[in-house]
């Protein structure tokens, strides 16, 4: 192979379902490098989440998990999740693939899956993997078995609660803790940005709720209330103070002002290591906290225990300093390396009144703070009046009720009512619980005198204020506007001027002003006008709330760091963020907590707390609210928990180029969204469920761990229905097509809810009972032997009762034609597939074609009209598709079409096969034969997985007094690339020639440590594990000792067995390129084709004297292409084909060998022609049943369909004929032929379609009992009603009789149920639907192959789901009819899959065979066929063997088994009488070995 | 003298009962401790002879894990151990011990929660049961040896 025409030998294939998997495997087992891309997290697809598969009921998982294993651990196949193809440049060949790869937030060569983080991560999320019916982690692997299988994070944006909050607090982070009881760990989110949890929770005026998208459902979350709960828990529990932070900067920072800005700044830097000094011109730090808030909203000993706690990290504090006065800012710049201000806003601002000198007139904040100190101002009255409407006046009214007045009013300038413009600055809940204590609030009056009576104040007199702001110019200007007329007079003693505060800003004259008289500072940085001087809380922005004060305390900290490390300040930073908005998932509404409260009465007393604590399941079950916007809410417990270090929050998105040849589309597609068929119900009753919830229902590992329950009240339902065609067949919502697999999956559901429990009444509501595939007849006859009722009825609607929760529908019973009602406890709504609308997106970005409905890129990519190409090509030449992504299909053809478009990338890149792939080459093996065993045991901690619960220490000490034990030891994760490296430097130093590794299991790891081993130059079968943490520490969690005792066993037993494994040799054997295709059909040329092609030489045998079979008979296909032109592309293809050599009127006669390696003799002309080749493909097609009804031989206007064909081509007889009846089923469907022939209703409605074509007038009638146009072939099924072919359905018990006359002339009798009564039909032609049959000959073929036929006589396949083109017979594969009855474009994909398949053996030049496999002693055989007769493959055979018999050579049997073909499931050695057989690594001495742990 | 605890030995397949233990692991779910758990390509290569030998080397009980019928991944192999089950069953009775103490289960790969109610359902038997006469005889032995 040259690289002479630039080709690039790797294929990129998109999407990892089953389809993407089988493409990758089949591509890299036949050298090519293979990048497979997968949106989500995990490969797997569709498949990963079904319960069963039909027609076997395998289960799902079982056999999609060796090959996600497979995919996972191949050399050439590169995985590549949470990834999109962005754009595809560059020619066939030598493509340029941009890749977009979403971030993960893990890194997937650290994370070891062991699940810590899991644990501690506080998010519970519907989980997407079982259909929102069950919950996950944010942190989460996408299901138990993922490949890889690593965690990811779901993250999305951050939570509006997050960007409310002006200083950025987290609080979708801290309620999710709450909810999960972790009070510690909340509060350390929250003190991550606000040191004030239990003051912000007490008095914040929490703009996070206000952005909290619960408020859009019903009410938002109670996140400040719970933000005081999680303080107050932890305060309760007790915790001790900080240990001052060791100071390791030599930078000191001033900061003036004690304040809630002071603090927090000054908290950020000495954390740094800074050494911070905080001058404070009172006597006590805190600010207001401490000053001025009133002890009923945040009592003393709340504010002192944080504002000491921030002390305490070794904060020195200089209090009565005041700048100006006690020391210039001149000498704090001089002495400091950087000054920050926040010296605050609590100057009262004096207004002009009338009298406001007079006795008995105080002001709001000097007043408070005489009540803080719990002193009563001289001559307090009772009876209040304050001016003002803020905040700071409410405290002060209700303080001076606290303090004893008996009347206590409010006079302010703004309205009460709280929806206008001119509303009163003060919070509606401060303004709501002071008039529930009895205040008395006068809005919309100003001030006007204050009414003086012996030098004492009495009274005050008011104005009527007709407006306060004016908002002309845009933005909201303070200029209240006062009518003429005289408001009350308000009797008073005492009057308290709460209008405000002002700014006081002596001692920093330098520092430039605005024209609020604040501080101006940069409004990022908060830089001021001087060169590391930094300023923030109300003195810059004036009087506003402690949550900003904080945000600028942090934000300063911030620059201060920046500046005094040279730094730009700005980079970075200011960024304006959007909350994500609210998840569209069905939201339970549920109604906010009522925090509970002291009534007022008890509240005027005295200055006790007003809110209350609530209970701990309020508090949990309020939190539980949060909707989780963001999905993460970025506690970061996820990273301190992880050991490894594998998980980075701050991952982005990153693009990716890769040079490619060609692409594999694979993207599948979505399931119909249920919700559009409202009729249904599905959204808004929880016991309508569609069939994919279903299967998580029925799975195991699913939401309700396999237990069948109905989702409203989780008990067991006892009537349950199906409606098929959610979303198909459907020409209303614009699906016109079948979705193909629902009638089987129902069928599939119902018989497994029969298994689950027999009582359950099961009814499957359908159309037409489309069971077309192979075994799929046999299936739904078992179903009704299950006893699931199909019922041909469409319901029309479901309600839902009430007060059981069960479903009431009403429907037409189509066989009956009467309508009904019916009631069920559960709904499973069959919903077909559709296009997804990233797919969508993906091929425009392409430049792909597609059909209307989103699929059959093949169709829509079609550059002539007759043309006929292979399906799984596209528009774009290189580029290829298959599954569910080229139209609705189920997991077989899903992946042959992978298979097939595998072949159509080989053909591509023949050129460049093998130049990309790596090889790993290992040192030479050690030859530990003669040595005694050496065992070295190496135990895993797994981080805690394994630590927490065995005791690993004992049990290290335990194995090093094992018999053979010389080296031990313990590792943190013996999983890691480091660990293993050292391993391998314990096996050289020790001279280790048996390893053993205690750890997880051998299902995930043991491919891992054996090749470990071999790098370590020793045989990888000297290995074994003991699996201490999936099967011992977790799930014996809270037994430790048992643990460790089960632990030791389990050590003790994998060392017994370890004694006595010996190394094994994998033999290696040379491939013979060449390809044996039996059968000249249109699949044997195809599969030919593509393999020559591909370069390998191929051998093709048709028995008869031209190639081409069944196709010559067919003119036109359903969709108007021609596939006698087809043929003669291919017939010159293959004459021009030097590496074809073509049979015919040959027949395969005999067949030596195996897999890779086989001798056969071709017998053709009479003469035999022996040739050598590595694979066999069976392609002998089917031939059409010849009627033994219906008159049919008698009568000569009775025919089959394929007889139909040519004649339709001669127009004229077809335009005389008035009337033709086909007949459907006939001789098929019943109980002689139980299966469906899958085309003939296709090839019906085609030929009705050509007849009403030529002749519109003439009247065709098919009588059919299902018809089966699945996939796109139902928009010809609608066509052909549309152009009025008639279609009556009979039931097999009610077969179409005929009749004829004296002249010959045919009638048709048939009962139609839609009319309940017999009709006739005179036909001119009578076209029978005859079904496909086997070859004669099949049998004989199959008996020389030894292979498997199945009950009809089709050859079957090694596994009807996962292995449909292969047999079980390895380097065997089969196509086309000889599989199955099927359509010619399925029939090709076959063929080029079969060509796939064969490839991956082809183009290698050695295969290995394992090393376990049965091996029989010679000498011991006596030749008694147990093991011929038990062996499940029918593999052992007896040779002729010479054997030394006491002295005498006897020539007698011996038992062979064939290394290439022994499976090693060990069923001969266990029956062989003799013990003659063994089984390597799975000797009798290695098993019994490990049963020795008693002592 | 602390209840009895038994000591129960598992022949497992590879394919599906080793992997529903596993699951039952990675679904944290919690079930005695008394089983271990021997690892087979498929169960079709238990013999009598490892069944017997498990009685003799000291186990209460003893049970076979395959593939559900129909679904074994080597065709039958786990149809052949039933019979290697049923036959050894016989044996045991004719020897003295209850043939209770040794069973075959079938279940698939997802079915960790049917590996739990196993473990339970053998270890709730065999404590019933009481130790196996031949525990006494292994544990004489090793008296000896001391």
């Amino acid at each position: 192979m040259t690289m002479s025409d630039n080709k690039i030998g790797a294929v990129l294939v998109v999407g990892g379902g089953i389809a993407g998997m089988q493409s990758a495997l089949d591509l890299a087992n036949g050298g090519f490098k293979v990048y497979l891309v997968e949106e989500s997290p995990a490969i797997g697809g569709r498949m990963a989440q079904l319960d069963k598969t039909f027609p076997t009921n395998d289960c799902a998982m079982c056999t999609i998990s060796p090959r996600l294993v497979e995919v996972d651990k191949h050399p050439n196949i590169e995985i590549i999740t949470c990834s999109q193809l962005q754009a595809l440049e560059g020619t066939p060949g030598n493509f340029t693939a941009k890749i977009l790869q979403q971030p993960r937030y893990i890194y997937l060569d650290k994370c070891n899956a062991c699940g810590d983080c899991e644990a501690v991560c506080p998010v519970r999320l519907p989980n997407p993997f079982d259909e929102e019916l069950g919950q996950i982690t944010a942190i989460h692997k996408h299901y138990p078995q993922a490949i890889p299988n690593k965690y990811v994070i779901s993250k999305e944006g951050l939570s509006p609660c997050r960007i409310g909050c002006p200083a950025g607090v987290n609080p979708h982070a801290y309620v999710s803790l709450l909810a999960q009881k972790k009070y510690p760990e909340a509060l350390e989110v929250i003190r991550r940005i606000l040191p004030f949890a239990a003051i912000c929770g007490r008095l914040c005026h929490h703009p996070c709720e206000t952005e909290c998208n619960r408020k859009d459902v019903d009410e938002s979350v109670s996140i400040r209330y719970l933000k005081r709960f999680i303080a107050d828990k932890v305060r309760e529990k007790g915790e001790s103070l900080p240990t001052p932070v060791s100071i390791t900067k030599k930078e000191k920072i001033a900061i003036v002002g004690a304040g809630p800005a002071g603090l927090t700044c000054a908290l950020r830097l000495r954390e740094k290591g800074y050494a911070v000094t905080v001058f404070e011109a009172s006597d006590k730090a805190g600010g207001m906290f401490t000053s001025c808030i009133p002890d009923y909203r945040v009592p003393k000993e709340i504010a002192d225990y944080e504002i000491n706690r921030i002390i305490a990290t070794g904060i020195e504090l200089k209090i009565n300093t005041r700048i100006g006065k006690d020391i210039t800012l001149e000498q704090l710049r001089k002495d400091y390396n950087s000054v920050f201000v926040s010296i605050g806003y609590q100057d009262p601002a004096k207004i002009p009144l009338e009298g406001s000198e007079t006795k008995g007139v105080i002001y709001g904040v000097p007043f408070l703070r005489d009540v803080k100190l719990s002193r009563k101002p001289d001559g307090f009255g009772e009876k209040v009046v304050v001016i003002g409407g803020g905040n700071v006046a409410i405290d002060c009214a209700k303080s001076a009720l606290r303090l004893g007045a008996k009347e206590v009013s409010l006079v302010c300038l703004e309205t009460r009512d709280l929806e206008h413009q001119d509303r009163m600055p003060a919070h509606e809940w401060e303004i709501e619980e002071a008039e529930e204590e009895g205040i008395k609030i006068n809005g919309c009056l100003g001030p006007k005198k204050v009414v003086v009576k012996d030098g004492k104040v009495s009274g005050l007199e008011t104005t009527c204020c007709t407006a306060v702001y004016d908002f002309s110019t845009g933005t909201k200007k303070f200029a209240p506007k006062f009518s003429c007329e005289t408001g009350p007079t308000l009797e008073a003693d005492t009057l308290i001027i709460a209008t405000g505060q002002r700014a006081d800003t002596t001692g920093f004259d330098e520092l430039e002003k605005t024209t609020f008289r604040t501080i101006k500072t940069d409004s990022i940085t908060l830089e001021t006008s001087m060169k590391g001087v930094f300023a923030g809380g109300d003195i810059v922005r004036g009087p506003a709330s402690v949550i900003e004060a904080v945000a600028h305390g942090n934000e300063a900290a911030i620059s201060i760091e920046r500046y005094l490390t040279g730094q730009d300040l700005k980079t970075g930073r200011g960024e304006k963020k959007e909350g994500v908005p609210l998840p569209e998932r069905k939201i339970e509404k549920k109604p906010r907590v009522a925090i509970p409260k002291e009534a007022p009465e008890e509240r005027r007393k005295s200055f006790i707390e007003v809110e209350k604590l609530l209970d701990e399941e309020t508090a949990v079950a309020e939190a539980a609210r949060c909707l989780s916007c963001a999905l993460c809410c970025e506690c970061l417990q996820c990273v301190t928990a992880c050991q490894p270090k594998a998980i980075n929050h701050e991952m982005k998105a990153t693009l990716r180029e890769i040079p490619v040849g060609a692409v594999i589309l694979t993207t599948g597609g979505d399931m119909f969204d249920a919700h559009l068929k409202g009729e249904y119900g599905f959204g808004r009753y929880p016991n309508v469920v569609t069939s994919i919830q279903y299967e998580r229902i029925l799975s195991a590992s699913g939401p309700f761990a396999g237990s069948i329950l109905r989702p409203s009240d989780k008990q067991h339902p006892h009537k349950i229905a199906w409606i098929q065609c959610v979303g198909s067949r459907d020409h209303s919502i614009g699906n016109d097509y079948c979705s193909s697999v629902c009638c089987m999956y129902a069928t599939k559901q119902a018989i497994i809810t029969k298994e689950h429990e027999s009582d359950i009444d099961v009814s499957v509501f359908y159309n037409d009972l489309r069971s077309f595939g192979k075994g799929y007849e046999y299936y739904t006859n078992s179903a009704r032997q299950h006893g699931v009722m199909y019922k041909k009825a469409l319901i029309s609607n479901i309600k839902e009762i009430p007060d059981t929760k069960r479903l009431k529908t009403t429907y037409l019973d189509e066989v009956t034609n009467t309508p009904r009602e019916e009631e069920f406890d559960l709904i499973v709504l069959s919903v077909g597939f559709v296009a997804s609308p990233e797919t969508r997106e993906l091929c425009k970005r392409l430049n792909i074609g597609l059909d209307t409905y989103g699929f059959n890129p093949a169709e829509a990519g079609r550059i002539t009209n007759n043309e006929l190409r292979p399906p799984g090509e596209t528009s774009r030449e290189g580029v290829y598709a298959a599954g569910v992504f080229t139209g609705p299909m189920d997991i077989p053809e899903s992946v042959m079409g992978a298979s097939g478009a595998s072949a159509l990338a080989g053909e591509l890149l023949a050129s460049a096969r093998n130049t990309l792939i790596t090889q790993k080459t290992y040192p030479p093996e050690r030859d530990v034969s003669k040595e005694a065993p050496r065992i070295g045991v190496f135990i895993c901690r797994c981080g805690t997985n394994i630590a927490r619960v065995v005791d690993v220490q004992t049990l290290v000490d335990f194995t090093k007094r094992l018999p053979d034990v010389v080296y031990a030891e313990e590792n943190l994760y013996t999983c890691s690339t480091d660990t293993q490296q050292h391993i391998i430097q314990m096996i050289k130093e020790h001279k280790l020639n048996r390893v053993i590794v205690s750890s997880c299991t051998p299902r995930t790891h043991e491919p891992l440590f054996q090749e470990m081993l071999c790098e370590a130059g020793l045989n990888k079968y000297l290995f074994e594990m003991a699996n201490i943490r999936d099967q011992c520490s977790w799930v014996h969690m809270d037994l430790p000792l048992e643990a460790t005792e089960k632990a030791k066993d389990l050590v003790k037993m994998a060392v017994n067995r370890a004694r006595y494994l010996e190394p094994l040799k994998e033999q290696t054997f040379t491939v013979i390129p060449n390809a044996l295709v039996v059968g000249g059909g249109l699949s044997g040329i195809i599969s030919s084709l593509s393999l020559a092609k591909q370069g390998f030489m191929t051998y093709l045998v048709e028995k008869s004297d031209r190639l081409g079979g069944n196709i010559w008979n067919i003119t036109e296909t359903i969709n108007g292409q021609n596939p006698q032109e087809y043929l003669k592309k291919l017939l010159s293809e293959a004459e021009n084909e030097p590496l074809l050599k073509v049979y015919k009127n040959a027949q395969l006669v005999e067949i030596n060998g195996s897999i890779g390696n086989y001798k056969s003799k071709i017998e053709y002309n009479g003469k035999i022609e022996e040739i050598e080749h590595g694979v066999v493909i069976v392609a002998i097609g089917g031939v059409e049943a010849k009627p033994t009804s219906y008159l049919y031989g008698q009568n000569p206007n009775v025919i089959t369909q394929l007889e139909l064909e040519p004649q339709i081509t001669q127009i004229t007889p077809i335009k005389s004929v008035k009337s033709v009846a086909m007949i459907q089923c006939v001789e098929c469907r019943d109980e002689k032929h139980p299966y469906c022939s899958r085309i003939c209703c296709t090839q019906a409605i085609k030929n009705a379609l050509r007849i009403k074509k030529i002749n519109p007038q003439t009247n065709v009638y098919i009588l059919y009992r299902d018809i089966m146009t699945y996939g796109m072939w139902e928009t010809y099924y609608r066509q052909a009603r549309e152009l009025g072919v008639i279609f009556i359905r009979y039931e097999i018990e009610k077969k179409p009789r005929i009749n004829t006359n004296e002249h010959g002339n045919l009638t048709v009798t048939v009962f139609d149920g839609l009319i309940q009564n017999e009709i006739s039909i005179p036909a001119d032609l009578l076209v029978l639907s005859m079904p496909v049959r086997p070859q004669p000959d099949a049998q004989t073929l199959a008996t020389t192959l030894k292979v498997p036929l199945n009950t009809e006589g089709f050859f079957l396949e090694a596994h009807l789901k996962l292995r449909p083109l292969d047999f079980v017979n390895e380097g065997m594969f089969l196509a086309g009819l000889a599989h199955f009855p099927k359509h010619i474009n399925e029939s090709i994909v076959q063929a080029k899959g079969a060509a796939a398949r064969a490839a991956t053996i082809l183009s290698k030049k050695q295969m290995t065979i394992s090393g376990i496999i049965a091996q029989v002693d010679p000498d011991e055989c006596i030749a008694c066929l147990t093991c011929v007769r038990g062996c499940p493959f029918n593999v052992p055979k007896i040779l002729k063997n010479q054997k030394m018999k006491d002295g005498v050579i006897t020539d007698s049997g011996v038992a062979f088994i064939e290394p290439s073909l022994c499976h090693g499931c060990g069923v001969c050695v266990s029956a062989c009488p003799r013990k003659a057989i063994n089984l390597a690594h799975y000797k009798d001495s290695q098993i019994m070995a490990k049963c020795e742990i008693y002592k | 003298m602390g209840e009895f605890e038994p000591k129960i030995l598992a022949f497992c397949c590879q394919f599906c009962a080793y992997s529903a233990a596993d699951l039952a692991g990675s679904m944290r779910l919690q079930y005695p401790p008394n089983v271990r758990i021997v690892r087979l390509l498929c169960t079709g290569k238990v013999d009598p002879l490892h069944l017997l030998k498990a009685f003799q080397e000291g186990w209460d009980g003893v049970f076979v894990a395959g593939c559900l019928e129909g679904e074994c991944y080597f065709l039958q192999g786990n149809l052949h151990a039933r019979q290697w089950v049923n036959y050894t069953k016989k044996l045991l009775k004719e020897i003295g011990i209850e043939p209770e103490r040794l069973e075959m289960f079938n279940m698939s790969a997802a079915m960790g929660t049917k590996f739990a109610d196993t473990v339970r359902e053998m270890t709730e038997r065999i404590k019933k049961l009481g130790p196996s006469p031949l525990r006494a005889v292994k544990d004489s032995q090793e008296m000896v040896k001391k």
